[in-house]
């Protein structure tokens, strides 16, 4: 498989476009895994469904950009409910995500439903984004990923101080002057970058995996923010590279699922084994300590 | 910066949540150089004093300013040390780094820490007793540990008005004497340091300026003034009683020791 990951166009690009992902979804997912914003992630991933069949609808076209640029606005309106819901009402952060993560993708799966009965040939494959199908990526797509992914990583590099001490301690950041408000936008519509690359490959219904998992297995490594954010990056580009060439040559099975079983794999075996903070090692002292005893 | 003038004032201060008033009307002047502890029941609305000072919480109606100029102005006078258990100590971070942490506001936009920052860092470690702590990752520390590195994160702000919340809570006896110590030295070079504290036993001997608040401001002003029993009664209600006898040599209105709250 190695040899025909460089001889082989249509694999070295879909290789290079989910490694892309893996990256950009590794290293935004770390931010918000460290700021107790997981299901901020997963509902924001949900919401892009309306927003991608609404392009659809409006342009008529299944250009990949266009889709984006829908899945964007819709991850962002879903966000901004959420923030809403919770400043207004009485509802506390996880009852609003929930809410808001099920109205929005129930409402895309009845915008989807409708759109694919339509009579036209257009819409075919419009379903593929729900769990990703790596095989239709283009290099075209792979540009666009990377013209949109790099960009948000050099921008976390720049503002890495600021977002690293409004993870730890928000109060202190906003005491010493930093506009939090808009740091939390700007985190936010990272997020939201990470989430329309990922939209192609892994599909809405899988990507909150891809944001989470590669954080929680790098966590397990090390104690160094800036090596866990790295590793972060390495897993799940690693798992996104994997998960992909296995569905794009013979097995002909969704993306999404296989890329997600990759780095789920990587996180298990992260909490069990790795060293210090594994389970394993934590049931292994705790024998010998009562040993000792 | 005059010394007559006020290192914190807070004029007609108002803060709800919802409709629910947590500070009530507070008028409140804090002369520069004081080590001033904030007492009151729980509830009292402490916390969200300092936090409103500090520009974390909208107030409903007020001002606060700090050496004569809103705090959006002075931040580089002001030094926070927000209650330990506000943060995850399981973020992955060493000593060195959340100390360092404090220097942040002084760096500006797109500069990382250097050698300065380091060599500072340091400083303010070895003066809170954590110097050989520097590497360790942040989870690994007692409470007490936790503590000391907010402070010594605060100390690398160079600030001339500190805020603490509650800093001897949950930390052993120690680490409360070198706290207390280290707050004593801070005072005595001119610095104005702001306490939320909750234990009455030790507020003569830790403070020499104190405000009770229960919503409102009951009393404040030098310890011997305003650490009364009447404005202790005011304050925290029927729930204290005062143990005469226990203090000898203090006298009515000065109730040094045996004071019980029950909560």
């Amino acid at each position: 498989m190695l040899n025909d990951l460089f001889a082989d166009y249509t694999l070295r690009t879909v290789a290079l476009g989910s490694a892309l992902l893996g990256i950009v979804s590794g290293v935004i997912g770390a931010f918000a895994v460290l700021r107790r914003q997981s299901l901020l992630g997963d509902a924001m991933s949900h919401a892009a469904l309306p927003g991608i069949v609404l392009a659809f609808v409006v342009t008529g076209s299944r250009e990949p950009v266009a889709l984006m640029i829908g899945a964007a606005f819709a991850c962002w309106i879903g966000a901004m409910f959420v923030a809403a819901i919770v400043r207004t009402t009485r509802l506390k952060s996880d009852s609003a995500l929930g809410l808001i993560l099920a109205t929005f993708f129930g409402a895309g799966l009845v915008l989807l439903t409708w759109v694919q009965q339509w009579p036209t040939a257009a819409q075919a494959g419009l379903d593929r984004y729900l769990f990703g199908q790596a095989a239709t990526l283009l290099e075209r797509d792979v540009i666009t990923m990377a013209a949109i992914g790099l960009p948000a990583l050099l921008i976390l590099a720049l503002f890495w101080k600021e977002c690293a001490i409004l993870a730890f301690d928000p109060d202190f950041a906003t005491s010493i002057g930093l506009p939090v408000r808009l740091l939390d936008v700007l985190l936010t519509s990272l997020l939201a970058v990470a989430i329309i690359i990922g939209l192609q490959t892994v599909g809405a219904v899988l990507m909150s995996a891809m944001l989470v998992a590669p954080a929680a297995a790098a966590r397990q490594w090390t104690d160094r923010l800036g090596v866990m954010v790295a590793l972060s990056g390495i897993f799940g580009a690693a798992a996104g590279v994997i998960g992909a060439l296995l569905s794009s040559t013979a097995t002909r099975l969704p993306t999404g699922p296989l890329i997600i079983v990759c780095i789920s794999a990587l996180a298990f075996v992260s909490l069990l084994l790795a060293p210090r903070r594994g389970v394993v090692w934590a049931w292994l002292r705790n024998g010998r300590l009562s040993v000792m005893r | 910066m005059t010394n007559e003038q006020p290192a914190i004032q807070v004029t007609d201060l108002t803060v709800a949540y919802r409709d629910k008033p947590v500070l009530w009307d507070i008028d409140l002047t804090v002369p520069g150089g004081v080590l001033m502890g904030i007492i009151g029941p729980n509830g009292a609305g402490k916390t969200t004093l300092i936090k409103t000072i500090l520009g974390l919480i909208r107030p409903a109606a007020g001002q606060v300013l700090i050496y004569g100029k809103p705090y959006a102005e002075q931040r580089r006078l002001v030094a926070y040390v927000p209650q330990r258990s506000s943060v995850d100590w399981d973020f992955p971070a060493s000593v060195l780094d959340v100390v360092m942490m404090g220097r942040y506001g002084a760096l500006g936009w797109f500069r990382r820490p250097g050698k300065r920052e380091r060599e500072l860092a340091f400083e303010a470690l070895a003066r809170v007793g954590m110097q050989e702590f520097a590497h360790r990752q942040i989870s690994q520390l007692s409470g007490g540990q936790q503590q000391r590195v907010f402070l010594a994160r605060a100390l690398v702000q160079d600030a001339q008005v500190y805020f603490m919340d509650e800093p001897f809570q949950g930390v052993d006896a120690t680490t409360e004497r070198a706290i207390v110590g280290l707050l004593q030295d801070l005072r005595a070079a001119g610095k104005t340091v702001v306490v939320v504290h909750h234990d009455l036993q030790t507020v003569a001997e830790y403070f020499d300026w104190v405000a009770l608040l229960n919503v409102r401001l009951v009393a404040s002003g030098p310890v011997a003034e305003a650490f009364t029993e009447s404005a202790l009664r005011a304050t925290y209600g029927g729930r204290i009683a005062f143990l005469e006898g226990r203090c000898s040599g203090a006298g009515a209105g000065e109730p040094r020791a045996g004071i019980v709250v029950s909560s």
